[in-house]
């Protein structure tokens, strides 16, 4: 019993990075790991889905090309309602955005091929805060780099909103800033506790099966009830890998229009 | 042990195993995934601002300006067509009013030529009957000659008879006369 639990996988065991090509750059440890491996799958199934989308663009498009032409629309419609047309200089990135969050969320999704090596298991990388704090700090830099670009020291009006009583101006811009500190925390947590937790509640399910089912005929027919239930967690992550794509492509467009219009 | 109870015993088991926690705060971890992250993202950036995206909205705003040029054709076509009923309207008045026009004048000349030939027709039949009448009266006139040349040749046979006497004409024409007038 002991030993057979011993091989089952813990739900921590999906989010190890491990090592495929070890390399290093001036003392630092940038090795090819599982994560990398599956953002470059994301990468190129993002690249593969948009080529077949744009090779021979037609008039009258195809399927493929009806299918870019209604995401790039649908992001393109996003962009413009939170950021006016202006908004759309942030167009690449935030598709790009959407794009490769969408794909990795949804490639992690992909069952492992059983008995394959640890480091080829499938692979989130958004599950890794590092990960989503990084695009987040993209956005966050593009928004700072880009506010004091086009407004000068105007951009410094987003902390002071126009209307305060002269009595509340050193509370006011105080809350301002720390929200302002918390909107890359906020993005980078909600979707990598997002895809933690998914990942994390199917493994558990999963391993409630299989141990149900070691645990003999008395009691393994019980295994239907978390097998169920994790065909309607799977269906609820495919939906939440959607959405949480969706949340990051739209909170930073939100953002990015305070470059635009930092006066509130 | 119940399997509820195994399940449990997982998560101890597996923190005692691997000492440093959640993989995600491995911080060794941290420059390979930013750094792929930045050439994944980056190429990805790259392809999408130079190749994909400009192709796509590229094709989106071409149709959309060809459906507008499209609209745009079928508005002047539609107003071609209005201005060209237009015209028919026009033209079909105009022949009306011409085809009534000429229709009057056609009544107009007819009427005329009518009257003309009325007119004349009445002044041949007013001097064929002027004629006729003169000669009636002619004929009138010498029938009563005639009437009264015989009244004198009657009355000179009867005086003849009655008085064995010729009387002369003019004596007779007087007493006729004469008699006539009474």
């Amino acid at each position: 019993m002991t030993a057979a639990l011993a091989t089952l996988a813990g739900p921590m065991e999906q989010f190890e990075i491990l090592d495929i090509i070890h390399l290093d750059l001036a003392g630092m440890n940038i090795s090819f790991t599982n994560a990398s491996l599956w953002m470059l799958i994301s990468v190129v199934a993002v690249s593969v889905f948009m080529f077949a989308a744009t090779n021979r663009a037609q008039m009258v498009p195809g399927k493929m090309q009806s299918a870019g032409e209604a995401l790039y629309q649908f992001i393109a419609d996003m962009l413009r309602d939170a950021c006016g047309s202006e908004g759309m200089k942030f167009f690449p990135y935030i598709f790009t955005l959407f794009m490769f969050i969408f794909s990795c969320n949804l490639l992690g999704l992909w069952p492992t091929i059983p008995g394959s090596p640890h480091a080829l298991h499938t692979f989130t990388p958004t599950s890794h805060i590092i990960v989503t704090f990084a695009l987040a700090m993209v956005t966050i830099t593009i928004l700072l780099v880009y506010g004091f670009y086009k407004n000068g020291l105007g951009f410094l009006k987003l902390f002071v909103p126009s209307g305060v009583p002269w009595w509340l101006l050193w509370l006011i811009p105080l809350i301002e800033i720390v929200s302002f500190v918390s909107r890359p925390i906020s993005l980078a947590i909600r979707l990598f506790a997002n895809m933690l937790a998914g990942h994390m509640i199917l493994k558990i399910f999963a391993g409630f099966i299989t141990a149900l089912l070691a645990a003999g005929p008395m009691v393994g027919w019980l295994a239907i009830f978390p097998f169920l239930g994790n065909i309607a967690i799977f269906l609820l992550e495919l939906l939440v890998a959607f959405l949480q794509a969706y949340v990051f492509a739209i909170l930073s467009s939100v953002y990015l229009n305070d470059a635009l219009h930092p006066s509130h | 042990m119940t399997p509820i109870l195994m399940i449990l015993a997982f998560a101890p088991g597996e923190a005692a195993e691997s000492s440093s926690g959640l993989p995600q705060m491995d911080v060794t971890t941290f420059p390979s995934q930013l750094f792929w992250l930045a050439v994944t993202f980056g190429v990805l950036y790259w392809l999408m601002d130079k190749v994909f995206l400009p192709k796509l909205g590229g094709i989106i705003e071409e149709r959309r300006n060809r459906i507008a040029d499209d609209y745009d054709k079928a508005a002047e076509f539609k107003r071609e067509a209005e201005e060209a009923e237009e015209a028919y309207r026009k033209a079909l008045a105009d022949a009306r009013a011409k085809a009534a026009s000429i229709a009057a004048e056609t009544r107009a000349s007819l009427d005329e030529e009518i009257a003309g030939m009325q007119a004349d027709m009445d002044e041949k039949l007013n001097q064929q009957i002027a004629a006729a009448e003169a000669r009636i009266a002619e004929m009138q006139a010498a029938a009563e000659a005639k009437v009264s040349e015989a009244a004198v040749e009657t009355t000179k046979a009867v005086v003849q008879l009655l008085i064995d006497e010729q009387p002369d004409d003019a004596a007779v024409k007087n007493a006729i006369e004469a008699a006539q007038a009474s």
